[in-house]
């Protein structure tokens, strides 16, 4: 039962960071924006708060540093979110193009930035203010669900509290509605007054602040640095995680776990010994295996906000 | 000639040619941010690719996996789907390659075309289950490509250590002398690049992409279904296997690319669990050449000269080799954001227009 409660605890931690970028892909594509984008935002974010919590760390910023890390990480994805955004929304480029450029260009960015930083090294040195876990009083006594849900890192307890958040957002504001209105129907919404190109702006810089928390995640729980790898497919998976989660901040939560697992899984089944027969690539592939069937198999056909994928075109209503 | 003249001033061929000088703009800028000299950069650059005939040999073996990987991604454009795989099904071509290469032992004239067509046709299975989930399972073609892709590169490490890697190493021993692709004669009369058959097969699938395309019932389907899948749904085409059909093409192609690389360069292949990334280079490629084929390979030209400059711009003028990376993505973000430039040019596309209008008046009244 203890070994359990430890691998969804750590199923837990994976799951955080793919639960805020495929959060950022429901505001996205709510509004009617596809975001290949996530990865190249997670890239920017994971970036930015590894370098944030350097510089916090050497200015004595103690425990505030790795806040102040996901500040940044937030700002990096926030900022490659507004390129995305204006070329989707006011440039109506193609939403599939414009998302691989932004992971190109921000892969491309932050590694040139870390060889220009740190005198051509190939990764941001180690930090020491990462988060550290924090059992909350009271609950993590609570046999096996203690250990399970609340001796985790910051960063996860934020995830439980943005999943409802969310789903209040966009299924009980006026917010909400108006976002959703304009990704199943933007003619329609744009003839009752709401502004089209303002609510997708919202969505798509939604999705990369919330991108980059996830990158900022990755390294502040995971990874303790920025390398050319500390993503590697994240985007994507939190991607796969949406459609998983048929575009609702439940179902997203439920399916980032899942995906989590299947990381965690990679560490903990290196405890019992039938796992040296088991090559260590099928263990990396497992993640990426097993999104593929989930699409392929569970799924099926779903069918996700009619209007996303296109640009709006007033001329055309 | 004016023709000629008046092609080139077409919006379609002025956008990718300032789309270029806009990506190399941005290139620029980053560099004076960083501290370092643009010019002397792209210098360094032009002085690396057209130095020696060593290196204008290495160039073009640097131009042909993009230019695989761009025809690859191009025709599958032509039907509507988006190829982002081609990484995964260049990998998987290549493995399958090195795989005959040095398993199977025939004499050359069965062995190189054996190996070749293996791993073409691996290159075109792989891209074939992208195009099926596509079809019949209804999963995005981006997200499943993206997924075969890690799944190509951590099966082909896997297969590699398991059969051909020996134990402490981490590359296979060269493939028999019968599977080499390699041209001798050339190589010596380039100063010692590698010389190999790639560049010149890959001319031929340029031929070979328009035939297909423009000259062939199969792929009058696929441009139907490219250009509206529901219309030529109604008009009979069978749109689900077309897509696969597509897909198995397009793979061939980016299969072929990592043929070569084996059979023609290295002769033996890295378990290294990193990918070279041309599958992206050749979406790059194809936007910037408009999927048509002569586009794509003066795109893939283009690419190959950035890619092998950029080792010299980093040599003499220490810059990062990231900031082609950087110009390559500031290239596709500036033709897929094609609204920003004919934004920039329309006073004077505007003008020019107002010249001929006036220029045409003028001839009438001497007429």
């Amino acid at each position: 039962m203890a070994m359990l409660a430890d691998l969804i605890n750590s199923t837990l931690v994976f799951s955080a960071a793919l639960i805020f970028a495929a959060l950022g892909g429901v505001f996205s594509e709510r509004s009617g924006v596809f975001n290949i984008g996530l990865e190249g935002m997670m890239t920017g974010g994971a970036f930015a708060a590894a370098i944030g919590t350097y510089y916090m760390q050497d200015a004595g910023g103690e425990g505030a540093s790795p806040w102040i890390g996901v500040l940044c990480g937030i700002a990096a994805g926030t900022l490659f979110a507004l390129l995305h955004a204006y070329a989707t929304v006011s440039v109506k480029a193609d939403q599939t193009i414009v998302g691989v450029v932004i992971n190109i260009l921000a892969l491309a960015i932050t590694l040139y930035l870390v060889k220009f930083m740190f005198e051509g090294a190939g990764d941001t040195p180690l930090l020491d203010a990462t988060f550290a876990k924090v059992a909350i009083p009271g609950l993590a006594d609570i046999p096996f669900i203690g250990q399970a849900l609340f001796n985790n890192y910051p960063t996860t307890y934020l995830a439980y509290v943005l999943v409802p958040l969310s789903a209040y957002l966009l299924f009980r504001t006026p917010f909400g509605l108006r976002l959703r209105a304009v990704g199943e129907h933007p003619g329609a919404a744009d003839t009752v007054g709401i502004n089209v190109t303002k609510y997708r702006y919202v969505g798509v810089l939604i999705s990369g602040a919330l991108a980059g928390l996830g990158g900022a995640t990755i390294v502040l729980t995971t990874t303790s640095n920025f390398s050319h790898n500390t993503i590697s497919g994240q985007g994507f998976i939190a991607i796969a995680a949406l459609i998983f989660g048929r575009w609702n901040p439940y179902g997203v939560f439920g399916a980032a776990f899942f995906f989590g697992l299947a990381q965690a899984l990679r560490n903990f089944i290196t405890q019992f010994d039938f796992a040296a027969h088991i090559p260590n690539e099928f263990l990396y592939m497992l993640p990426y295996v097993l999104t593929l069937l989930v699409l392929a198999g569970v799924v099926g056909s779903v069918r996700g906000p009619s209007a996303a994928g296109q640009p709006y075109d007033p001329s055309k209503r | 000639m004016s023709k000629w003249i008046s092609s080139l001033n077409q919006p379609t061929a002025l956008v990718p040619a300032v789309a270029i000088l806009l990506g190399l703009i941005c290139g620029g800028i980053v560099m004076l941010l960083g501290g370092f000299d643009p010019i002397a950069a792209y210098g360094a650059l032009i002085r690396k690719v057209f130095g020696t005939s060593y290196d204008i040999g290495e160039t073009m073996l640097t131009i042909t996996p993009i230019l695989f990987t761009g025809l690859a991604v191009g025709f599958a454009f032509r039907a509507g789907v988006f190829n982002i795989g081609a990484d995964g099904q260049y990998i998987i071509g290549m493995t399958a390659a090195t795989f005959v290469g040095i398993k199977i032992h025939l004499p050359a004239f069965l062995h190189a075309p054996l190996a070749v067509l293996v791993g073409m046709l691996c290159g075109g299975l792989w891209g074939a289950l992208c195009g099926y989930l596509k079809a019949y399972r209804g999963v995005h073609e981006v997200i499943s490509a993206i997924m075969l892709n890690w799944i190509a590169l951590y099966l082909s490490t896997f297969l590699l250590m398991k059969f051909l890697v020996a134990e402490g190493q981490q590359k296979t021993p060269n493939i028999d002398e019968t599977a080499s692709l390699s041209i001798g004669w050339l190589s010596k009369a380039m100063g010692g690049a590698r010389m190999d058959w790639g560049i010149w097969i890959g001319l031929i699938c340029v031929g070979l992409f328009y035939i297909l395309l423009w000259r062939t019932k199969q792929g009058y389907d696929l441009r139907a279904v490219g250009f509206n899948a529901d219309a030529a749904r109604a008009a009979g085409i069978n749109v689900k296997t077309t897509f696969i059909k597509t897909m198995m093409i397009s793979g061939m192609f980016a299969g072929l690319g990592g043929v070569f690389s084996v059979l023609g360069v290295f002769h033996y292949q890295v378990a290294s669990g990193a990918s070279e990334g041309y599958g992206f280079d050749g979406i790059a490629v194809a936007l910037l050449g408009g999927n048509h084929p002569v586009g794509i390979l003066f795109g893939a030209i283009l690419f190959g000269v950035l890619t092998y400059g950029s080792a010299g711009m980093n040599f003499d003028a220490n810059v990062p080799t990231e900031i082609v990376r950087i110009v390559i993505g500031s290239i596709i973000f500036f033709v897929a954001s094609h609204g920003i430039i004919t934004k920039l040019l329309k006073p004077l596309l505007n003008r020019r227009a107002a010249n001929k209008r006036k220029g045409a008046s003028a001839d009438g009244n001497a007429g």
